[in-house]
């Protein structure tokens, strides 16, 4: 293009973009979190903060002026509460559901903020909105003072890392702007606060509907000399003390594009590395150096925190999504054993000895927690004895893996020190968690190799090894139908042998009771058995009610591909209560047993059995062949 | 046609004989806000590639598609993205989107789908015959649901971002669907850090949303800064347009009906957003290049979403849409 003819227009706009680029791209980012509890006036604060700031747009405006005419609260006025209540259904009750969003920016820096549910039903959104958070700012209505809320939400924080709190007295205009009301408030809480490990406190007392030190100082409280809320939020400084750790990056995803390359993909969490850096890969301690950091714009000379890299090494090596690529001078610890805080997020409780799967960095490993130490009562942070944990319910918990893996305590770093549990059967993410320490390090347990192997012993008996489970309601047949297998088996020259629930609770299992933990602890001992006696060579026969489908679930996935078939004997509840062999159910009816399955404690039926046996009207030799023809079949 | 966005008398020339000042934008090279924002897409595009089977990015030709079609290539290079575009086409986009968007796919060789709702075209649904929700719904929503089912996609990656409406602003980075493609908002899964469950049960999906913390203008700066191509549909030009209640809308083709006597007046016009084109409002805009439609943003007094007239309807609309799956 004719250089004379250049538009001037651009030219202008291209220096003025240049310096904007350049200002946008300095701006440090404060991600913060605002919690409180409900009519506190979380809402309202955002909104004027987002208003004061200039970012409402003029359609946006409009819009709030219709709804606040049709849902506010404000005798028409505006309702900056309207604009950050995202969801109908919460405008329509009036409170915060989930966590929203939101985005502005001053001269000075830019902003991120998750604004949170107060309600304690919510406090998993919270966690949602304060994992990523550097701050939060703490709502008080200062009529009210500290409330319960007050404390959860702070605990909530400090368990999540927040080391900086803006405690957002509100509401000063119904108190007469009263400077006493405030002080009294200020100590209150800093005290809470040291309780709880926060350090850095800063109080304001405001009023967010008539906009009094939101952000601009308020002209009612002469007698306060601080910043405004924004202006703090401006200026604080929140920096992590830059990490002491060596490199670390959780690799993502291994490229591949051909023979050539191969490439470990991930984002550098902590350190930094260059090329010809040595590197370990944990848990395997394969270790290689750097040949190259590859990124799309060329490769780099130095990646570090924070970057999203692919490291090619120099040699080809045996690593896979989830390892952690380490400095070699440094590398983090690996153990499969921990202390850890668990926040339970669902609605069907923790229970110990029950296998989740555990997401943390990039690695998806099974996890179980061995045992609570206590509970945390999120009101009042004491400490509580406890065999499960509830919704909402906070657990200083040992978690036990199938794998051992590379960590940090959180403390040190997130990525590789924070992970979430994921339920088995639902899928649902049931708990969030930080990692403290490791109880045993992994380094030193090693499988026992052994020469004579599974294969070989089932070469000698002359049969493919199997578990044959079968579960059921109490008297519902289970028992009756597997010896019967046996038996038969026997005859034809199998080598079997049958774990009975009765029987195994005489000796194995005697010092387990029937509530739903010792249930769970049952079925795995019983399962662990089966799988040694299947190693073994044998056909094994358990006859377990094993009422929870999570443990039928993870006895199965203690075997080999084909080796387990779940035989579901479904007889209805009315029939087995009539028959009732061992007068059971007539005690759990007049309530001299509790926690008796079908009365008042669920059985979850199999979705997928290998076998589903109706019984009603089939004799037991019927019923018996069924079972031996599925198992004889392949 | 569409134009490299960048244009040559500015100091990053696209094609290597045009210009030579040097690039302003090496400055930048240290760029943190948005390289943050770039690595934290990255990483969710790389878990999606890791941890779904059969994963698509949902791609609708606008700005936001493209910054995520780049940051595809950025996420796997050097190996060519490993997840295939859908474009749900509704038959009423401007053509040159469809133009572009044939081209880009074939440039960064990323295998492209198309699905068109045949049942819709068959019925003869449009904007101008069905009104704007029902066209929507039938060519939009529910040609993606077919498209979703027949593919049987586990994860579908979108470009929403989360300061674009007030029910985007509560949605998660990974957004929980269940079989019949429903959005469960009051029960979404807790999503801490950026550790994403993936973990869905057969017929279910995942929509997934690596731009969630970016804003519009972020998406212009990153644009910029990166010299990715968008539609000049995004720059002024004159236009032949006609108002309808106080929208301008662009005469795309001669399926627009006019009312007597109206006549498609050229006006110098860009869309802040790219859709159907009986469905996009354009604005008045002098700003013909990329750099002064920043400067216009900056200056901005309505948001983007104004443009879409879906929206307008109520405006818990969008939080029902998006329950009942439109993207
Ligand atoms: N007088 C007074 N009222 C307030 C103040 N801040 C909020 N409110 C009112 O308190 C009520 C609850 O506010 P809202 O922002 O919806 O609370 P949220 O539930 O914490 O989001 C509304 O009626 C607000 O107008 C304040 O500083 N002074």
């Amino acid at each position: 293009m004719d250089m004379e003819a250049m538009d001037q227009g651009t030219a202008g706009a291209v220096t003025a973009i240049d310096d904007y680029l350049q200002r946008h791209e300095s701006k440090s980012l404060l991600r913060f979190i605002t919690c409180g509890s409900v009519d506190d006036g979380k809402s309202t604060l955002l909104g004027r903060l987002l208003y004061d700031t200039k970012l409402l747009f003029d359609d946006q405006l409009a819009a709030l002026e219709g709804e606040s005419l049709r849902h506010g609260t404000q005798n028409g006025e505006l309702d900056f509460a309207l604009l950050v209540d995202g969801l109908s259904a919460e405008r329509e009750q009036g409170i915060t559901i989930d966590v929203a969003y939101r985005f502005f920016s001053t001269d000075r820096r830019k902003f991120i903020v998750a604004d949170c549910p107060g309600h304690e039903q919510y406090t998993r959104n919270m966690a949602t909105g304060a994992s990523t958070a550097d701050l939060a700012v703490v709502l008080v209505d200062a009529r009210k003072g500290l409330l319960t809320q007050t404390r959860r939400h702070t605990y909530i924080c400090s368990l999540l890392g927040i080391r900086h709190v803006l405690l957002a007295v509100n509401k000063m205009d119904l108190v007469g702007y009263a400077q006493s009301t405030f002080k009294r408030i200020e100590s209150d809480y800093r005290l809470v606060a040291a309780q709880m490990g926060i350090e850095q406190v800063t109080a304001i007392p405001l009023s967010a509907l008539r906009g009094e030190n939101v952000s601009s100082r308020s002209q009612a409280m002469g007698w306060y000399g601080g910043p405004s809320l924004l202006e703090h939020l401006e200026t604080v400084q929140v920096e992590r003390a830059t990490s002491k750790l060596g490199f670390r990056m959780p690799v993502q995803w291994v490229c591949r594009p051909n023979q050539n390359f191969r490439g470990y993909a991930g984002q550098v969490v902590a350190g930094s590395i260059a090329p010809g850096d040595e590197v370990v890969a944990l848990p395997s301690g394969v270790r290689s150096r750097v040949a190259r950091i590859v990124t799309a714009d060329g490769d780099l000379p130095r990646a570090s925190a924070g970057d999203a890299v692919a490291i090619q090494l120099e040699d080809e090596r045996d690593i896979s999504r989830g390892d952690v690529l380490a400095a070699t001078a440094s590398p983090p610890q690996v153990a499969d054993q921990f202390a850890a805080h668990v926040l339970w997020m669902d609605q069907a409780a923790l229970l110990p000895g029950r296998p989740y799967w555990m997401k943390i960095g990039a690695r998806l490993v099974t996890a179980q927690v061995t045992e609570i130490k206590h509970r945390v009562d999120v009101n009042t942070q004491e400490k509580r004895p406890a065999k499960r944990l509830e919704l909402n319910e906070v657990g200083y918990c040992n978690l036990g893996l199938d794998h051992a893996i590379a960590f940090e305590s959180y403390e040190d770093c997130r990525e590789l020190g924070g992970f979430i549990l994921i339920d088995r059967q639902t899928n649902a993410t049931v708990a969030a968690g930080t990692l403290a320490f490791a109880l045993r390090r992994a380094d030193n347990i090693h499988w026992q190799h052994t020469d004579v192997d599974r294969a070989a012993r089932a070469r000698i008996k002359g049969q493919a090894p199997a578990c044959l489970w079968f579960t059921g309601l109490s008297g519902s047949g289970k028992s009756t139908i597997a010896n019967a297998v046996e038996r038969r088996l026997h005859a034809m020259g199998y080598h079997t042998y049958m774990l009975d629930g009765d029987n195994v609770r005489h000796g194995l299992n005697r010092d387990l009771g029937f509530t739903e933990e010792d249930r769970v602890e049952n079925i795995r001992r019983v399962a662990e058995v089966a799988r040694l006696m299947v190693d073994a060579g044998l056909i094994v026969l358990v006859s377990f009610i094993s009422p929870f489908r999570s443990e039928r679930n993870m006895a199965r996935t203690l075997f080999g591909e084909g080796e387990f078939r779940e035989v579901f004997v479904d007889t209805p509840l009315e029939v087995c209560a009539q028959r009732d062999p061992k007068g059971l159910y007539a005690k759990a009816r007049a309530g001299q047993i509790k926690n008796f399955t079908g009365i008042d404690s669920p059985y979850e039926r199999p979705e997928r059995p290998e076998l589903h046996l109706q019984t009603q009207g089939v004799s037991v030799d019927e019923l018996a062949q069924r079972v031996i023809d599925t198992l004889l079949a392949n | 046609m569409a134009v490299a966005v960048m244009p040559e008398e500015s100091n990053a020339p696209r094609t290597p004989e045009s210009g030579s000042k040097p690039p302003r934008v090496e400055a930048l090279a240290q760029a943190s806000h948005l390289k943050r924002l770039e690595a934290e897409s990255i990483h969710i595009l790389r878990e999606v590639a890791a941890e779904f089977a059969n994963p698509v990015m949902l791609y609708s030709v606008g700005k936001d598609s493209s910054v995520l079609l780049h940051l595809m290539q950025k996420a796997f290079y050097p190996a060519p993205p490993p997840i295939p575009l859908l474009h749900v086409d509704t038959t009423w986009k401007f053509r040159e989107m469809i133009a572009f968007r044939d081209r880009r796919a074939k440039e960064t060789g990323c295998r492209l789908l198309v699905h068109i709702n045949q049942e819709g075209v068959a019925q003869g649904v449009g904007p101008f015959t069905h009104g704007a929700t029902v066209h929507t719904d039938i060519m939009k929503t529910q040609a993606l649901k077919q498209a979703l089912n027949q593919h049987k996609f586990d994860a579908a990656i979108g470009g929403a971002r989360r300061d674009e409406e007030k029910s985007r602003a509560k949605e998660r980075v990974f957004s929980f669907r269940n079989a019949q493609q429903r959005w469960d908002p009051k029960n979404q899964r807790p999503e801490l850090w950026n550790l994403y469950n993936a973990r869905i049960h057969k017929g279910e999906s995942v929509r997934v949303f690596p731009l969630s913390n970016w804003t519009e203008l972020d998406i212009w700066l990153y644009i910029y800064r990166e010299k990715i191509e968008v539609p000049s549909l995004y720059l002024a030009k004159e236009r032949p347009v006609v108002e309808r209640e106080g929208q301008l809308i662009m005469v795309d083709d001669e399926r627009m009906p006019l009312e007597p006597g109206e006549v498609p007046q050229m006006r110098k016009v860009r869309f802040r957003t790219l859709g159907c084109y009986p469905l996009t409002a354009a604005i008045e805009s002098e700003a013909d290049t990329l750099p002064k439609v920043i400067q216009e943003m900056l200056v901005a007094r309505t948001s983007e979403r104004q443009g879409r007239i879906i929206d307008h309807d109520t405006s818990a609309s969008m939080e029902k849409k998006k329950q009942e799956g439109y993207f």
